[in-house]
C-alpha cells in the first residue's frame, strides 16, 4: 500500500506575538515546524505501515527551506520524501494549493492520502477536501480513528455532539486532528540516516502544470489586506449600583454579539 | 435576475442550526446593498417545516431539496446537491456556517465550482464601488486578521464563523416563495457509508478552547459561590475556570486553572469575578479578547488589564446580570 502524507513547515504561531505599541507582528526567533496536525498524519501512517506494511512517502510544497521538515518526517522513519517548490507556486490560495499537491499525487501514485485538518498558520482547513475533489476522491475531515480492512477503511469522524463511524473504500483522503494519535519522536537511528536519504524535488514542469493555474495568478482569492488589531483600547471603569452596573455589562456584551 | 446570496440552511436531526440564522442576518444587509435577494438552500429529508423560519428570519425565496439521500449529511450528496443548484442559479454569493459540516463541504462545492473560498469569517462587507464582496477573517491562530476577496470568479464564498453575528429578530409576517428542486442521487454516488452515529454532548471541558470563560478567585469565597458562576456561564454559553486561590481552596479542578502554573488561554470574553490580577493570573488570560473584572477593589491589578471593570460585590453584581441577559434574551425569541 503506498500512503502520501501531506505536510506543511509552518511557523509556530503559539511563539508569534504582537508588538503592544507598533501592533505589528514579531515574526523573528520563531521556529519553523511541522504543522501539528500533520504530525498525527505521519504518525497515523507510520503505524498503518506497521501493522499492514505500506511506504509512506511526505509531500510538501513550499520554499527550498521546506528540506527541513521533510527531514524531521525522515527522522520519525517515513520512507520517502518530495518538495514541491517553484518561484511560480508562490503566493498560492488554497485552490492553487490543493491542485499542485493533487497533481504530484497523480504522479507519485497513492492507495491513501492523509493530511492535517487544519494548518496552524493559514487556518483555512480547506487545502484537504480541495485536493479530494481534484482528484474525485472521497474524502473524511476530522478523522479521530482509523482501522484498515481489506480495500477499504473504517474511521471515526468527530463533530461538534458527537461522532460518526464510516466506512469507506481505499483510495480516500482522509484529514486528521489531534485527538487520533500520539505523534512519536525521532528516532536515533534515522536521525542519522535522514541526512543521508534523497529528497525528490518537482516543480511546475515536472507537474505538468502551467504558470497561470498556479500561485498567485492562479487564485480566486485574493488578500487585499492583512492587519493586526492594534494596540489595545483604553479600558472603563465603573463604580455603580449593580443593575446599573449589570445593564453596563450586558449592553458591551450585545455591542460586540456576544449574546 | 436579481444577484441571489445565498445561505446553506444547516439542519441536524430536523433542527435548524442557529449560525444558519445569523448568517440570514447578515446576507439580508449584503443582498440590500446589492440590490439582491436572499436565498435559502435548505437539504435534507421531510424538512419542509423548517422554511417559514428561514423567511422569518430574512430568506427572499428557500430552495428546499427534500431527499432521502439527504436525510444525514453525507459529504458526497451535499456537494452534489449544491453544485446543482448553483450551476442553474449562479448564485452572486454562497455563505456556509463554518461548523464541523460547513467545513467539509464548503472547500468541497469551491472545488468543483472553480471558485475561492475564504474560510471561517468573522467580517462581511461590500465594497462601494465594485460591489466585491470582502471577507475578513482571523489567521496565524488569532494574530493576525486579512481581508479577502475574489474578484474574478464567481460564486463569491465563504465559511463563516458561528456566533460572530447575531440571529435577527423573527418577523412572524415576512413572506417569501418555497421552491422545490429536484435532484438525481443514487446510493452509489454517497462513497463514504455511515455506520454509525453518536451524539454526545461532550462538555466542553479544555478551556483553552472555550470562546466564553466566567473565571472566579478567592473573592468568590466556597465552593457554592462557584454555583453562580456557573449559572453565568451557562447563561452565556460559556464555561467556568478560576484562580490558583480558587483551585487551592479546592472550589474548582486544577485543570481549570488559569495562569502560569495553569493554562493560557485567549476567549473571546473572559469575566473575572474576584481575582486581584497577581502577575501569574495574567500571564495566563491578559491576552484575551475582551475582559470584565468585578471585583470590590476598585485599585485590585485587575482592574488595569479589564476592557470593562465594575466595581462591586460579584455577589450582587453577577444574580442581576444572569436576569438582564436572560430578560434580553427573551426579548427576541430567535427560534
Ligand atoms: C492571512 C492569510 C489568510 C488566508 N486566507 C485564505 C482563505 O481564506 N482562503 C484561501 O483559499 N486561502 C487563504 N490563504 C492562503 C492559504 O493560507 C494558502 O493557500 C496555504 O498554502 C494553504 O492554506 P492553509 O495554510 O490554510 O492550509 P490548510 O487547508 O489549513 O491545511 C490543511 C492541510 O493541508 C495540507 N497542506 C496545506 N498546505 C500544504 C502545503 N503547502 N504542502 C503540503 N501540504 C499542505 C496539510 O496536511 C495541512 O495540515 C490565506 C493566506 C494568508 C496569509
Ligand atoms: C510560582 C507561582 C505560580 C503561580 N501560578 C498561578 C497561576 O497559574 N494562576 C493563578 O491564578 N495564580 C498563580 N499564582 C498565585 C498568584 O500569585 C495569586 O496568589 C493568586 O492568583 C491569587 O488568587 P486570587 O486573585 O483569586 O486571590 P486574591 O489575590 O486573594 O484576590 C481576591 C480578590 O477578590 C476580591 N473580592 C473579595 N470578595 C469579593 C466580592 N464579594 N466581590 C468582588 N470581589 C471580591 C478582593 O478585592 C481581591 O482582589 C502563582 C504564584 C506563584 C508564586
Amino acid at each position: 500500500m503506498n500512503i502520501l502524507v501531506f505536510t506543511k513547515q509552518v511557523p509556530d504561531t503559539n511563539e508569534v506575538r504582537i508588538d503592544p505599541k507598533t501592533g505589528t507582528l514579531i515574526r523573528e526567533g520563531v521556529p519553523s515546524i511541522i504543522n501539528p496536525d500533520d504530525m498525527n498524519a505521519i504518525e497515523e501512517a507510520l503505524r498503518i505501515k506497521e501493522e499492514v506494511g505500506a511506504k509512506v512517502t511526505v509531500v510538501t510544497m513550499g520554499p527550498p527551506q521546506a528540506e527541513k521538515a521533510l527531514r524531521e518526517a525522515l527522522s520519525m522513519g517515513v520512507d520517502e520524501a518530495v518538495l514541491l517548490t517553484d518561484r511560480a507556486f508562490a503566493g498560492a490560495d488554497t485552490w492553487a494549493t490543493s491542485l499542485v499537491l493533487a497533481k504530484a499525487a497523480e504522479k507519485l501514485g497513492y492507495d491513501l492520502i492523509v493530511a492535517g485538518r487544519q494548518a496552524i498558520d493559514g487556518d483555512t482547513a480547506q487545502v484537504g477536501p480541495e485536493i479530494a475533489e481534484h482528484l474525485n476522491l472521497p474524502q473524511v475531515t476530522y478523522v479521530e480513528k482509523v482501522e484498515i480492512l481489506d480495500g477499504e477503511v473504517r474511521v471515526r469522524r468527530a463533530f461538534e455532539d458527537g461522532y460518526e463511524t464510516l466506512r469507506v473504500k481505499l483510495p480516500c483522503l482522509l484529514t486528521c486532528i489531534k485527538e487520533l494519535n500520539n505523534p512519536r519522536y525521532m528516532n536515533i537511528y534515522d536521525i542519522f540516516t535522514c541526512y543521508s536519504k534523497d529528497i525528490k524535488v518537482m516543480g511546475l514542469s515536472d507537474l505538468g502544470l502551467q504558470k497561470e493555474e498556479v500561485g498567485l495568478i492562479g487564485s480566486p482569492t485574493k488578500v487585499k489586506k492583512s492587519f493586526t488589531k492594534g494596540p489595545k483600547a483604553q479600558g472603563e471603569k465603573f463604580d455603580l449600583p449593580p443593575h446599573e452596573a449589570a445593564n453596563i455589562i450586558t449592553e458591551k456584551l450585545k455591542a460586540m454579539h456576544l449574546i | 435576475m436579481k444577484k441571489g446570496v445565498f445561505v446553506i440552511a444547516e439542519q441536524r436531526d430536523g433542527n435548524l442550526q442557529k449560525v444558519s440564522l445569523e448568517l440570514l442576518g447578515k446576507a439580508r444587509e449584503i443582498a440590500d446593498k446589492l440590490d439582491g435577494e436572499v436565498v435559502a438552500l435548505l437539504l435534507g429529508y421531510e424538512v419542509d417545516k423548517l422554511t417559514d423560519t428561514l423567511i422569518h428570519h430574512g430568506a427572499d425565496r428557500v430552495i428546499l431539496i427534500d431527499n432521502i439521500h439527504l436525510k444525514h449529511y453525507t459529504t458526497d450528496a451535499y456537494t452534489k446537491a449544491i453544485c446543482e443548484v448553483a450551476k442553474k442559479m449562479n448564485p452572486e454569493i454562497i455563505f456556509i456556517g463554518a461548523t464541523y459540516i460547513g467545513r467539509d463541504l464548503g472547500p468541497r462545492v469551491a472545488a468543483r465550482l472553480k471558485t475561492g473560498l475564504t474560510a471561517d469569517c468573522t467580517g462581511l462587507d461590500v465594497d462601494d464601488e465594485i460591489k466585491n464582496l470582502l471577507m475578513t477573517r482571523p489567521a496565524f491562530g488569532g494574530n493576525i486578521m486579512a481581508t479577502i476577496e475574489c474578484p474574478n470568479h464567481r460564486p463569491q464564498m465563504s465559511t463563516v464563523r458561528p456566533g460572530v453575528f447575531s440571529v435577527p429578530c423573527a418577523d412572524y409576517e415576512r413572506r417569501g416563495e418555497v421552491e422545490r428542486f429536484d435532484i438525481n442521487i443514487k446510493e452509489d454516488d454517497i462513497k463514504v457509508k455511515i455506520e454509525e452515529i453518536v451524539k454526545s454532548m461532550k462538555e466542553k471541558i479544555d478551556i483553552t478552547e472555550a470562546d466564553i470563560i466566567v473565571s472566579g478567585g478567592r473573592g468568590v469565597g466556597s465552593k457554592e459561590g462557584f454555583t453562580l458562576l456557573k449559572e453565568l456561564a451557562d447563561t452565556l454559553g460559556g464555561i467556568v475556570a478560576g484562580s490558583r486561590a480558587a483551585v487551592d481552596s479546592g472550589w474548582i479542578e486544577k485543570d481549570r486553572q488559569v495562569g502560569q502554573t495553569g493554562k493560557t488561554v485567549r476567549p473571546k470574553l473572559y469575566i473575572a469575578c474576584g481575582i486581584s490580577g497577581a502577575i501569574q493570573h495574567l500571564a495566563g488570560m491578559q491576552e484575551s479578547e475582551y475582559i470584565v473584572a468585578i471585583n470590590k477593589d476598585s485599585d485590585a491589578p485587575i482592574m488595569a488589564v479589564a476592557d470593562l471593570a465594575i466595581v462591586g460585590d460579584l455577589y450582587k453584581v453577577v444574580p442581576e446580570l444572569i436576569k438582564e441577559i436572560k430578560a434580553y434574551r427573551q426579548s427576541c425569541e430567535v427560534m
